[in-house]
C-alpha cells in the first residue's frame, strides 16, 4: 500500500513540476496550430489527468513533457473528430497531423509563449481581459484566482476569458510574433497588460495579490528571454523589480504602511534591486528609450537617494519631464507636480497637479487626493489639506494605508 | 478565413462633396478594389442604397410585418460591404485600413461562419 501511494506522490510531484515549468509552453505550442486557446487548455488538463492516472502505474516517463503532448494532440484529434463530421473535418485533421509530425517527441518542444503572449493582447482583444488572459493562458492559473486579484467575481471573469478565447478563435486572431515594423507598438500592449497585472499584485494589500507580482515578473522574464533585442522588455522587468524588492519595507512590523522616504533600507533586497540595476544598464546599451526604462530609471535614482543620501532631485524630475512627455497620463501628471514641488516648492508642484474638473478619472485616484493632500499641507493651507486627506481616505481600500493617511491628516506638513 | 468589412459611414456626406471629390473618391474605391482583385482576396463587394430605401421584416404570429427604414436609426450607416479572403484578423484588418471608407467612416470586421 505505501508504495502505491509513493507511486502516486511520485507522479503528482512530477505533474506539478511540470506543470509549474512548461504548462505555457505547452499550451502556446498546441494552440499556434489550431488557432483554439480553449481546446488547448482542455486538452492539456485532460492530459495531466491521464497522467495522474497512468504514471502511478507505469512510472513517470523520461520526458514528460513529450508524454503530456502526445496524449494532449490525441485528445485535439479525437476532438475535431467527435465535433465535425464530413469534408470540413479532413482539412483540420491534415493541419493537425502535421503539428503532430513535424514535433518529433524527441526534439525540443518549440517555445511559441511570445506568439501567444501577443494574441492575449492584441488588439482586437478587449484591454481589461489582457492581462488576465495571459495569467491564465500562459501561467495556467485558475479563473477564481484572477478574479481575486482583479476584484470580480470567478463567474465573471471567467466568461470574460472565455469570450475572449473564443474571439481568438472565431476571428483569426493570428498567434504569432508581429512583423518588425509593428512590433514596437504591439510589444507595448503585451508590456502593457504585464504591468497591469503587477501593480493589481503590488497595490492590494492581501496575500493572493502580493503572489500575482511575481507571476507578472515571471512573464516578463519570458519576454526578455524571447525578445532579446528590445529595450522596453527590460526596462519593464527592471521597473517591477525595484518596486518588488521593497515589498518587505513597505510595511511596518505592525501591519503600518512606510512610505519609501522612511522605508528601513535593510529590508531591501539588495539582490533584486542588483538584477534591476544590471538589466536597466544593459536596456540603455541598447539606446531605444521608451516608458519603462524611464519609470525604471526613476525607481533606481529613488533608490540612489535613499541609500546614498544623494540630493538628485533635479535628476528626479528630468526623468518625470521625459516620462510625462513620452507617456502622458494623469498618474504620469501627479508624480511629476510631486518632483516639481521637491525642486521649486509645493506651490509649483500645485499648479502643475492635473484638474480633476476636466479629467474625471482624477477624481476617483486616491493618489491625487493624497498628493494633493501633502502639497497643500508644505504651502500651509492646513484646513485644505485637511479636506483633501479626508477624500483620500474615502477612497483608499487598503486599511494600511488608510491609517497612514489618517496620521497624516492629524498632523499634516510634517 | 473570409471577413465581411461593413462599411459605416454617415449617410448625406457624399452629397455634400464637390463633384470633382466625387470623382476622386469613385477614383480610389476603384482601385481598392482592383488591389483587393489583383491579391486574391476579394470574394464580393457591393455599395449600398442609402438606409432611407432600407426595409426591415419580421414575423410576428407567423405573419411578416413590414416596416419603413433600417434596423437601427443611427447617424451612421452601413453603406456598402466588401466580402475578402484572409489568413487572419491581422491581414484583414490591414485590408480594413487601407479601405477608403476608414478614412471617413468606420469599418466594422466580422469573421463570416466557417463550420
Amino acid at each position: 500500500m505505501a508504495q502505491v501511494a509513493d507511486a502516486g506522490n511520485a507522479a503528482r510531484a512530477t505533474a506539478e513540476t511540470v506543470a509549474a515549468r512548461s504548462y505555457g509552453r505547452l499550451v502556446a505550442f498546441l494552440a499556434v496550430r489550431t488557432h483554439d486557446v480553449a481546446a488547448a487548455e482542455d486538452a492539456l488538463s485532460d492530459a495531466f489527468a491521464t497522467a495522474l492516472a497512468e504514471w502511478p502505474r507505469s512510472g513517470c516517463p523520461a520526458n514528460p513533457e513529450a508524454w503530456l503532448l502526445t496524449v494532449a494532440r490525441r485528445r485535439l484529434v479525437d476532438g475535431v473528430r467527435r465535433r465535425q463530421v464530413g469534408e470540413a473535418v479532413l482539412g483540420e485533421l491534415q493541419q493537425l497531423a502535421e503539428h503532430v509530425v513535424d514535433a518529433p517527441d524527441e526534439a525540443p518542444i518549440p517555445d511559441q509563449r511570445l506568439a501567444l503572449l501577443f494574441a492575449c493582447a492584441h488588439p482586437a482583444i478587449d484591454a481589461a481581459v489582457r492581462a488576465p488572459l495571459m495569467l491564465q493562458t500562459v501561467l495556467g492559473l485558475d479563473a477564481k484566482r484572477i478574479a481575486a486579484a482583479f476584484l470580480t467575481s470567478p463567474a465573471a471573469m471567467g466568461k470574460r476569458l472565455g469570450r475572449a478565447k473564443q474571439k481568438i478563435r472565431e476571428a483569426g486572431v493570428p498567434l504569432r510574433v508581429p512583423e518588425r515594423a509593428e512590433l514596437p507598438a504591439r510589444l507595448d500592449a503585451v508590456l502593457a497588460a504585464i504591468y497591469a497585472a503587477f501593480t493589481d499584485g503590488w497595490c492590494g494589500g492581501d496575500a493572493s495579490r502580493h503572489e500575482l507580482a511575481e507571476e507578472a515578473i515571471f512573464l516578463a522574464r519570458i519576454v526578455v528571454e524571447l525578445l532579446p533585442d528590445d529595450a522596453e522588455a527590460p526596462g519593464l522587468l527592471a521597473c517591477m523589480l525595484y518596486a518588488h524588492a521593497r515589498r518587505a519595507a513597505r510595511r511596518s512590523a505592525g501591519g503600518d504602511y512606510v512610505p519609501l522616504h522612511a522605508q528601513d533600507v535593510a529590508r531591501w533586497d539588495s539582490a533584486m534591486i542588483g538584477e534591476a540595476e544590471a538589466l536597466l544598464r544593459h536596456a540603455s546599451t541598447l539606446r531605444r528609450i521608451g516608458r519603462f526604462q524611464l519609470e525604471a530609471a526613476l525607481q533606481s535614482a529613488h533608490v540612489e537617494r535613499r541609500r546614498h543620501g544623494r540630493d538628485n532631485a533635479t535628476a528626479i524630475l528630468q526623468l518625470h519631464d521625459a516620462l510625462a512627455m513620452l507617456a502622458p497620463s494623469p498618474v504620469a501628471a501627479i508624480n511629476r507636480a510631486l518632483a516639481l514641488a521637491d525642486v521649486h516648492g509645493a506651490a509649483a508642484g500645485l499648479g502643475a497637479l492635473p484638474d480633476p474638473r476636466i479629467d474625471a478619472r482624477i477624481a476617483g485616484y486616491q493618489p491625487y487626493w493624497a498628493t494633493r493632500a501633502d502639497l497643500l499641507a508644505r504651502s500651509g493651507a492646513a484646513a485644505e489639506a485637511r479636506a483633501a486627506y479626508e477624500t483620500a481616505i474615502a477612497l483608499e481600500t487598503d486599511e494600511a494605508v488608510r491609517r497612514f493617511l489618517r496620521g497624516r491628516r492629524a498632523a499634516p506638513g510634517t | 478565413m473570409q471577413y465581411l468589412l461593413m462599411l459605416y459611414a454617415s449617410e448625406g456626406g457624399w452629397n455634400q462633396l464637390s463633384p470633382a471629390e466625387q470623382q476622386a473618391g469613385i477614383a480610389a474605391y476603384t482601385a481598392y478594389t482592383e488591389a483587393l482583385a489583383k491579391a486574391g482576396a476579394l470574394v464580393g463587394a457591393n455599395r449600398l442604397q442609402d438606409s432611407d430605401t432600407a426595409t426591415t421584416v419580421r414575423l410576428v404570429d407567423g405573419k411578416p410585418v413590414v416596416q419603413d427604414g433600417p434596423y437601427a436609426e443611427a447617424r451612421e450607416q452601413i453603406g456598402g460591404y466588401y466580402l475578402i479572403e484572409a489568413p487572419d484578423l491581422d491581414a484583414a484588418l490591414a485590408w480594413a485600413a487601407r479601405c477608403p471608407g476608414a478614412s471617413h467612416g468606420t469599418i466594422e470586421v466580422r469573421p463570416v461562419w466557417h463550420k
